[in-house]
C-alpha cells in the first residue's frame, strides 16, 4: 500500500466543479429534515459534511443519490442535472456511495460482493453467458483481476471467499468502500465510515482515502462524527444543524466559528 | 406440574377438535343412501398421544438433549474418504455421469407404471428448478406459477390441434409464449414487494384459470383440449399405425410393438429436458445476471446504489422462470394427451412453491430431490392417499421448525481469482 511514484496527481483537472447542489430542501410531511442546503464538491478535493445527530447529512446523501427525490433544489454532476434520475442512473454517472450500517450482500462471497458492483460494465446479456463467447469469458477474467486488485488494496485478499456477513466489523466497511472504488466512479460518498472503527482503523481509514484520491483521481464526500478524521482529512467542510446549513469552510476556519462551537457545545 | 396436566389436557382437546371431522367420521354412500360412518380408534389415539408427549415433554426433551450421535459416525474412515471425493473435481464429474447413466437404463428395467410416475416427477422437478429462479434467487414470493404452466400447455395444445404443428416446434413457441406472459404480468407488479406480489401473483393465477374455463373457442372451456399427439422421435411416431404416410418407430427400427416404447421416449425427452435445465440455470447462476438476482434478494437498495436497476432484473428473473414452466407445461400436455383447467389450480402452484421451499431455497440440487420425493411418495403410500395433504401439512411445519433452510442448503462454490492482481487497473 505505497503512494507509486507515477500516480496521477490530483491536480489533474483540479478545481472544477464536480457536484454542484443549489438549494436542496427536503420536507417530509411537517418536517424539514434539510433546509436550503447549497454547496459544492469540486474535483479532487474532500469534502466533508458534520453535524450533530438527526441534524439530515443522511437525508443530503440520499437526495443527491436520488435514493429520495428532493422536495425543492438542484443537484448537478459533471454538468448534468441528476435531481430526477433514478438512483440506478446515478450510479452509472460515477457517484457511488456507502451505507451507514453497512450494507453488503451478506451471504454472498467477498469476491461476488465485488463481481456484482462490476455488473454494469460486464457483459450482462443472456446469449454470451449461456455459450460463454470469449468475449464473455475475457470480460469475466478482468472483473476478476479487478476484485483481486482492489482485495489487495484494501487487506481483503486472504478471505475472498468468505460470506461477506461473516467478516469482521472492519472488515466490512473496506469491502464496501472497495465495492464502491471498482466501479471507477468519480465521486465516492461514504456515510460514517469511521462509525464503529477503533482508532487504528480509523488511522488506516485516513490513510486508505487519501490514497484512493491521490491514485484514482476520485473525489470524496463525506459525513462523519470522528472530529480527528474530519479535521485531518478535509479539504471542505460544511456544518448543518437543524436541517440548515451553518458553516462552510476549511477545517481551521470551522474550527473557530463561533456558530458551530455553539451548536457542538450549547450556549455558554 | 397442575400447568403442565392443563396444558396436555388444552392440547389433546384441540387435537380431537380438529381430527373428529378428518379421522373420526366418515360418509359412507351406498346406493341413494348416504349414512355418516364413526371410527372413533384413530382419534382415540391421536388424542392419548398427544397429551401423553405434552405431559413428558420435559422429560422427553432432556432424554433428547442427552442423547448424542456417537463420534464415530461423522469421523470414520469412511465418511472422510467420501468427503474427500466429493470435494475432488474429477470424482464429482464421475459421480454425475453415472448418476446419469442409472437415469437413463433405468425405465427399462421396471414396470410402466413406475416409469410414468417419474416422468410425472421429472415435470415437476422443470417446474420446481424454474420457480427456483424467482423464489430461490431472487427472492419474490411468485404465488401463481400454474399460469405459467398452463400458458405452455395450452399454447402446445391448440397450436397441435388446431395447426398440426410438430411438439419440437411446440416447444420454444410455448417457452416464449409463457415468457411474455411472465414479462407481460411483470412490467406493472413488480414494483410490489413481498406479501404484495404474493398477493398478486395469487390473483393472476386464478384469473388465468377462470379465463381457462371460460374461453370455450380457445382453451374448450371445462372440458379441456383432447386428443394432444405424442411428440416424435426426428419424424418416428410411436403409435400403433403412423398418421398420413410417416413412419412408426418400432417399424423403423424392426421392432415389434409394444406401449412402453412411447412411455419410456417421454421419460427420457423428459430427463432431457430436466438436463437441459438444469444445465441453463447453473449457467445462468455463474453469470452477471444470475448473480444481480441475488444480489437483489439481498439488499435492493445495496444494488441501487451500485447501478444495477432493480426493474430489470426482476423482469429478467420472472420471465425468464416463467418460460421454464413453459416448456414444462408443452411436455405435461404432451404426456397426458388431453388437459383441462383442473390441471393448473391453485394447489399445484402450491405444490411447486413447496418443493422450493422443501429443497431449500436456491439449492439445484435440493429442489430437485423434493420434487422426486413429492410426486413419488403418495405414489408409493397409495393406501394413505387421504391423508396425503395432512402429512404435506405436517411435514412443512416440521421443516420449518428444524431445518428452515431446506432439505440441502446452497452453497456458494469458491472462486479462483487470477495470479497476476497487479494486470488490473
Amino acid at each position: 500500500m505505497t503512494l507509486p511514484a507515477s500516480a496521477p496527481t490530483p491536480a489533474a483537472g483540479a478545481g472544477r466543479s464536480l457536484l454542484d447542489v443549489q438549494n436542496l430542501s427536503m420536507r417530509f410531511g411537517g418536517l424539514l429534515a434539510v433546509d436550503n442546503v447549497t454547496f459544492e464538491v469540486r474535483r479532487g478535493q474532500i469534502f466533508a459534511i458534520i453535524g450533530p445527530n438527526g441534524a439530515g447529512k443522511t437525508t443530503v446523501f440520499n437526495c443527491v443519490g436520488g435514493f429520495y427525490r428532493p422536495t425543492t433544489g438542484a443537484v448537478t454532476l459533471d454538468g448534468q442535472p441528476i435531481q430526477h434520475l433514478p438512483s440506478h442512473r446515478i450510479a452509472r454517472l460515477g457517484l457511488v456511495r456507502t451505507f451507514q450500517n453497512v450494507r453488503l450482500f451478506k451471504t454472498m462471497t467477498v469476491v461476488e460482493n465485488l463481481l456484482i458492483s462490476q455488473h454494469a460494465q460486464l457483459e450482462a446479456r443472456l446469449l454470451p453467458g449461456l455459450f460463454k463467447t470469449p468475449k464473455y469469458r475475457r470480460a469475466e477474467t478482468a472483473a476478476l483481476e479487478r476484485a483481486a486488485f482492489w482485495l489487495e488494496k484494501v487487506g481483503l485478499l486472504a478471505v475472498a471467499n468468505r460470506e461477506a456477513g461473516n467478516l469482521a466489523y472492519g472488515q466490512q466497511r473496506r469491502l464496501e468502500i472497495a465495492r464502491c472504488m471498482i466501479t471507477h466512479p468519480k465521486l465516492l460518498m461514504l456515510d460514517e465510515p469511521a462509525a464503529g472503527l477503533n482508532p487504528q482503523e480509523t488511522r488506516d481509514l485516513d490513510r486508505l482515502i487519501n490514497e484512493l484520491r491521490a491514485e484514482h483521481g476520485v473525489s470524496v464526500l463525506l459525513i462523519e462524527h470522528d472530529m480527528s478524521l474530519v479535521m485531518g482529512i478535509s479539504d471542505e467542510i460544511l456544518v448543518v444543524e437543524y436541517g440548515r446549513p451553518i458553516a462552510t469552510g476549511d477545517p481551521a476556519a470551522i474550527r473557530a466559528n463561533p456558530k458551530v462551537i455553539k451548536a457542538y457545545l450549547g450556549e455558554e | 406440574m397442575p400447568r403442565t396436566l392443563i396444558d396436555a389436557l388444552l392440547a389433546a382437546v384441540l387435537t380431537a377438535v380438529l381430527l373428529i371431522p378428518i379421522f373420526g367420521l366418515r360418509i359412507q354412500v351406498d346406493g341413494v343412501n348416504v349414512a355418516l360412518d364413526r371410527t372413533p380408534t384413530p382419534v382415540v389415539i391421536a388424542v392419548v398421544a398427544v397429551f401423553l408427549l405434552r405431559l413428558f415433554k420435559r422429560p422427553l426433551q432432556r432424554l433428547w438433549a442427552s442423547w448424542k450421535v456417537p463420534g464415530s459416525w461423522r469421523a470414520n474412515s469412511a465418511t472422510a474418504a467420501l468427503r474427500q471425493t466429493a470435494q475432488h473435481p474429477r470424482a464429482r464429474q464421475a459421480l454425475w455421469l453415472l448418476l446419469l447413466a442409472v437415469a437413463v437404463i433405468w425405465p427399462f428395467t421396471v414396470s410402466r407404471g413406475a416409469v410414468d410416475v417419474m416422468t410425472l416427477a421429472l415435470i415437476y422437478v422443470m417446474l420446481g428448478l424454474g420457480l427456483n429462479i424467482v423464489v430461490g434467487f431472487a427472492g419474490l414470493l411468485v404465488l401463481g406459477y400454474a399460469a405459467f404452466y398452463a400458458v405452455g400447455a395450452y399454447a402446445y395444445a391448440y397450436l397441435a390441434q388446431q395447426f398440426g404443428l410438430s411438439f419440437w416446434l411446440c416447444l420454444p413457441i410455448a417457452g416464449g409464449l409463457a415468457a411474455l406472459t411472465g414479462f407481460l404480468l411483470g412490467l406493472p407488479v413488480l414494483r410490489l414487494r413481498g406479501d404484495y406480489l404474493a398477493i398478486v401473483t395469487l390473483g393472476f393465477g386464478e384469473i388465468t384459470r377462470l379465463l381457462l374455463n371460460n374461453l370455450n373457442f380457445l382453451t374448450g372451456g371445462p372440458d379441456g383440449i383432447g386428443g394432444i399427439p405424442r411428440p416424435s422421435l426426428f419424424g418416428l411416431e410411436f403409435g400403433r399405425r403412423a398418421k398420413d404416410g410417416g413412419a412408426t418407430f418400432h417399424e423403423f427400427f424392426g421392432l415389434d410393438y409394444s406401449g412402453d416404447h412411447a412411455v419410456i421416449f417421454m421419460y427420457l425427452l423428459g430427463l432431457a429436458l430436466v438436463l437441459a435445465t438444469l444445465f441453463v440455470i447453473d449457467r445462468l447462476l455463474r453469470m452477471p445476471l444470475g448473480r444481480a438476482w441475488e444480489a437483489l434478494r439481498e439488499d435492493e437498495i445495496a444494488c441501487r446504489s451500485l447501478g444495477l436497476n432493480p426493474t430489470v432484473i426482476k423482469l429478467s428473473a420472472l420471465t425468464l422462470s416463467a418460460a421454464f414452466a413453459g416448456f414444462a407445461g408443452a411436455f405435461f400436455a404432451a404426456r397426458q394427451g388431453h388437459i383441462n383447467p383442473e390441471s393448473f389450480t391453485f394447489i399445484e402452484s402450491a405444490m411447486v412453491l413447496a418443493i422450493v421451499v422443501l429443497g431449500g431455497m436456491g439449492s439445484q440440487l435440493g429442489v430437485v430431490l423434493a420434487a422426486i420425493a413429492i410426486t413419488v411418495l403418495p405414489e408409493l403410500a397409495r393406501e394413505f392417499n387421504e391423508y396425503r395433504m395432512l402429512a404435506f401439512g405436517l411435514v412443512m411445519v416440521l421443516m420449518m421448525m428444524w431445518r428452515p433452510q431446506g432439505l440441502i442448503p446452497a452453497s456458494r462454490p469458491p472462486l479462483t481469482l487470477p495470479e497476476r492482481a497487479e494486470a488490473a487497473r
